[in-house]
């Protein structure tokens, strides 16, 4: 979230569009409704009228993988109708920046598109520059190459007729979501969205939350309070999971991971764009301080600047591949991937074609099990279909504590970093993961150290004293060491810190080894003055719009609303003077934390040359409506899903994303206008259940609460069906079936595509045979395909094809 | 804020002491005199948040000071955002801490065994150190296809996990990378 929970209450208007956050984040509604009862809005967009809808003003509903069609609709709609923030649009955003001439659009394809890599070659999509290589601006926005003018020729086509025949949605609901949510375009306004995975898992799905960016920066709504892009994450540390980079793609703080094309640290160090705007802070450039700092963290001592800080030692990919979650199931099937750890997770339930990664588990020789059931990962070897005998992955299952039998920090969607402490000690012989994680690091390094090994500098050198002197993981340590310590004195402008202190905050870190921080964005967190993350005031800021400044701890630097620069006029004075965030006042910036100390603009066209443009981690300093760096496109486009059950794209001449990963395997098998699978599928969640259900199955009041799998169908699709509410049916795709009991609902409608009637039907995915013990609740990741984001290769579980049969 | 509670009690009890009717409309004798014989009487109290979403809510354990074992968990009235309250996953906390069905002691299966069976930790721990070891040495890439070093083994993956701490995250991502992994993954990509 650029935001965070509370104050979602400041908004005017609210959409919840990918997100079910009534049942999904119910105490997220809290604040929904606070602002409802100040008078805002909720606009709800689903496919299927959920208990969100049913709080809301007003109820839109679309069919799953058309939401681009709809947001393009609604981009196309606030350009015809003048509905813009002029003046945001103008100085805070990249729309008078001119565009290459290298860059086209022409049936449905981006320039430099190569069909046999299907991959776009971005350099065609370049910015222009003057001579000092700032991007040329054209204030008045009327350049034909410049970004506005580019994008209101994109969206052209997006008319309410053919968004409607694409979407499903009745052109009246499309001009009443339309016209409320563009209302905050007004100065003083503030609009915010909330999505999910509802937005995410899609073959579009960071192009779905570009569309809504580009609507954001349209109106004015990034950096005010109750505005902003707010994921709604859906586990409780799943925010902080990434922040420390259990990812392939990133270290701890969103730095790249090694690859290939940065094979010196020296390359890894330069690699960022530079700026020559004198009034871009364009932050990355700091990285240096970062990485350094980050390897320090890593190696301690052993890192140096004659090694490269042990740069060498990193595990580097290869430049341009992929090993993402898909490609790794791949792996596992082809039976490259020979060992496993499954920690908290459960792939057999969770992946998407859950039924390719229980076959690829088949061909491990070791999994590593760590959880805190048994599940249907673990018990892979014993569950439908699997004859033990023929198994031969050994398996270790290793209980872990609940997390209130440990202490440790954990953040929230609005990047709250918060402390918990241990209450009960560990239930039987289980232990903390950290405890885990610790104990098999020593065994490892004992036998490297032992018997010596292939490559073992890393092993041996990575710094590992995370212990108490009670000899178990010490939270606190570690905490610390992510916060960053001076490793030497270090004197910044008139102050000495003094080796062996806490780093107050990123700004004093170092590229020079002096000092050692394991995650940058998380430097200031624990301190000399203690630990940030277990403060409980509860006093508000002075702008009194619920930021609770010393209530836990916020990254970066506490900063409670992120690119809150531009929620000011050029002056510095609030756009919205009731609920304002920052404001300059007696010389400094007073309220929430700003982003950076640069005093405000004055003008654009003489600007202060003390100031900087308020979106520093971009490039230029400004909001990118014109995204060049995605893999499909700078501009969002609608593409169908894989599966679907059009014929052809109405908007254009490409099916679906022309760059989507397809795996060609038999497991992958995919079947799109394919007449075996007539239906729409989705998946979701029941506020009774979580993820696969592995933390909510094996407990007696939620299951007595959602017992079965269960598919919903409308009323029509029931009658052309002849299901009946209760009845136990199967739903099957090309890769697998499940059994279901049916719900017969009015909560789905069928979608009118023109002429084209289209059934929609939905499923909790948070099942699996492991739990209830009668083995007949099954994951609906069986039904799900092997594709997703061609950039960051999410899974496209939200839309699919199925069909329901009696059994 | 544990003493804010209690000065709730404190005062909500004096009030009820003082005179029959308090401002809340109604005799609260009875109630405090039950509230006395509550299970969560002299109870351990720790703050946490709650594992399950991410809004993070706060909530409040009480654990028996006689079994170490959670008595109750609800929702933490002074925490900012749910000031209080949980939806029905918040509220079954103690439920998921005291579970039956939860694994208490490591386990193993052999290779095309039926059943699991009980081992100890030390051997888990010991055999998996190994295994690791084992296919890490034989799987080691130093140099990919095209000559580059690349000093990693792609023949281990893990995926996990969005369920621990930000120092469990931190050091379990730190260890993996230390061995080469890079098929690193978890719920995030999901």
């Amino acid at each position: 979230m650029t935001n965070h929970w509370i104050d979602l209450k400041n908004s005017d208007v609210i959409l919840i569009m990918g997100s079910n956050a009534a049942e999904n984040h119910p105490i997220s509604m809290k604040y929904v409704t606070e602002a409802q009862n100040r008078g805002g809005k909720l606009i709800s967009v689903d496919p299927r009228f959920t208990r969100t809808s049913a709080k809301a003003d007003i109820y839109a509903p679309l069919r799953s993988g058309t939401d681009i069609a709809f947001l393009g609709g609604m981009i196309k709609y606030i350009i015809d109708n003048k509905l813009y923030d002029e003046e945001y649009v103008v100085g805070y955003t990249d729309a008078g920046m001119l565009v290459g001439e290298g860059f086209d659009f022409k049936d449905g394809l981006f320039s430099g598109y190569d069909a046999g890599k299907r991959s776009y070659d971005k350099s065609k999509w370049t910015l222009q520059v003057d001579a000092n290589g700032v991007p040329k601006r054209d204030l008045t926005l009327q350049d034909k190459r410049c970004v506005f003018q580019l994008l209101k020729a994109h969206y052209e086509r997006y008319t309410p007729s053919l968004v409607s025949k694409i979407t499903g949605t009745p052109e009246k609901d499309l001009a009443e979501v339309y016209k409320a949510y563009a209302s905050t375009g007004a100065k003083g306004k503030a609009g915010t969205i909330m999505y999910a995975m509802g937005w995410t898992q899609h073959t579009v799905g960071v192009q779905n939350i570009r569309a809504m960016s580009i609507i954001q920066c349209l109106l004015g709504n990034m950096g005010v309070a109750g505005g902003g892009v707010n994921a709604l994450r859906g586990e409780s540390n799943v925010q902080g999971s990434t922040d420390q980079a259990l990812l392939f793609h990133i270290i701890p703080g969103y730095l790249a991971s090694p690859a290939t094309n940065w094979p010196k640290l020296d390359d890894y160090l330069k690699r960022r764009p530079k700026s020559t705007d004198p009034l871009s802070a364009n932050w990355w450039q700091n990285e240096p301080k970062y990485m350094v700092s980050l390897l320090k963290a890593y190696f301690g001592d052993a890192a140096t600047k004659e090694n490269e800080f042990g740069y060498p030692w990193m595990p580097k990919l290869d430049a341009g591949k992929s090993y993402s979650w898909l490609d790794l199931f791949d792996e596992m099937h082809q039976g490259s991937i020979k060992g496993f750890f499954a920690w908290g997770m459960n792939p057999a339930c969770s992946g998407s074609n859950a039924g390719k990664n229980r076959e690829a588990m088949a061909k491990l020789e070791w999994m590593v099990n760590v959880n805190l059931f048994d599940n249907e990962t673990g018990s892979f070897w014993r569950g439908p279909g699997m004859n033990p005998a023929n198994v031969k992955t050994e398996v270790f299952m290793l209980p872990a504590c609940v997390s209130v039998e440990k202490e440790g920090s954990i953040t929230n969607s609005g990047r709250w970093m918060q402390w918990r402490y241990a209450g009960p000690k560990p239930m039987g012989q289980s232990r903390p993961d950290g405890d885990i994680i610790l104990a098999l690091g020593n065994k490892v390094r004992e036998l490297y150290k032992k018997e010596g090994g292939v490559f073992p500098e890393p092993v041996l050198n990575l710094k590992w004293d995370y212990a108490s002197s009670h000899g178990e993981f010490d939270p606190h340590k570690v905490a610390k060491w992510i916060n960053g310590y001076f490793l030497d004195d270090v004197k910044v402008g008139d102050t000495v810190y003094k080796k062996g202190t806490l780093v107050p905050s990123f700004a004093f870190l170092q590229a020079d080894g002096t000092t050692a921080s394991g995650n940058w964005i998380y430097c200031g967190s624990y301190t000399d003055k203690g630990n940030m993350a277990a403060r409980r005031s509860q006093q508000d800021a002075p702008n009194n719009i619920g930021l609770y400044p010393e209530f836990a701890w916020a990254w970066p630097v506490n900063r409670r609303i992120i690119y809150n620069r531009a929620s000011v006029d050029l002056n510095g004075q609030p756009r919205d003077a009731k609920d304002w965030v920052v404001k300059w006042e007696g010389g400094k910036w007073v309220g929430d934390v700003p982003d950076g100390p640069w005093p405000p603009l004055g003008n654009l066209q003489t600007p202060n040359s003390a100031a900087r443009w308020p979106f520093i981690m971009t490039r230029h300093g400004f909001a990118q409506i014109f995204g060049p760096g995605l893999n499909d496109g700078p501009f969002p486009e609608h593409y169908e899903p894989l599966e679907c059950p059009v014929e052809k794209n109405y908007m254009n001449a490409q099916r679906m994303s022309p760059v989507a990963p397809v795996w060609g395997g038999k497991a992958d098998s995919f079947a799109t206008c394919d007449p075996r699978f007539p239906y729409v599928g989705t998946s979701y969640r029941v506020s009774e259940h979580w993820q696969t259900g592995l933390m909510t199955r094996p407990q007696p009041w939620l299951m007595e609460a959602q017992p079965q799998m269960f598919v919903e169908l409308s009323e029509e699709l029931a009658t052309l069906k002849q299901i009946k509410n209760g009845q136990r049916v199967k739903a099957v795709s090309s890769r697998g079936s499940v059994e279901c009991t049916a719900i017969v609902t009015k909560r789905f409608k069928p979608f009118k595509l023109g002429d084209l009637v289209v059934h929609e039907v939905g499923f909790p995915w948070h099942y699996g045979w492991r739990w209830p013990e009668s083995g007949k609740e099954e994951s609906i990741n069986l039904l799900t395909p092997s594709t997703g984001d061609p950039n960051t290769r999410i899974p496209e579980t939200k839309a699919f094809m199925v069909n329901i049969v009696k059994i | 804020m544990n003493l804010t509670r209690r000065q709730f009690v404190q005062v909500t009890g004096a009030a009820a002491a003082g005179v029959a009717f308090s401002g809340l409309g109604s005799d609260l004798t009875p109630v405090m005199a039950h509230a006395k014989e509550l299970k969560t009487k002299g109870a351990k109290e720790t703050t946490t948040i709650c594992c399950y979403c991410a809004v993070g809510c706060g909530a409040i354990v009480s654990t028996s000071q006689k079994d170490g074992r959670v008595i109750n968990i609800e929702g933490d009235p002074n925490h900012v955002i749910n000031r209080g309250a949980l939806c029905s996953k918040g509220s079954s906390l103690s439920q998921l801490a005291e579970s039956k069905n939860r694994l208490t002691q490591p386990m193993y299966r052999a290779p095309g065994a039926k059943e699991w069976k009980t081992v100890t930790w030390d051997w888990a721990l010991d055999t998996i150190a190994k295994r690791v070891k084992t296919t890490r040495d034989a799987g080691f890439t130093a140099k990919n296809g095209k000559g580059e070093t690349v000093n990693r083994t792609e023949a281990i993956a893990s995926v996990g996990s969005a369920a621990l701490d930000n120092e469990e995250c931190w050091i379990y991502q730190a260890f993996l990378r230390s061995i080469g992994l890079v098929y690193i993954e978890h719920q995030a990509r999901i």
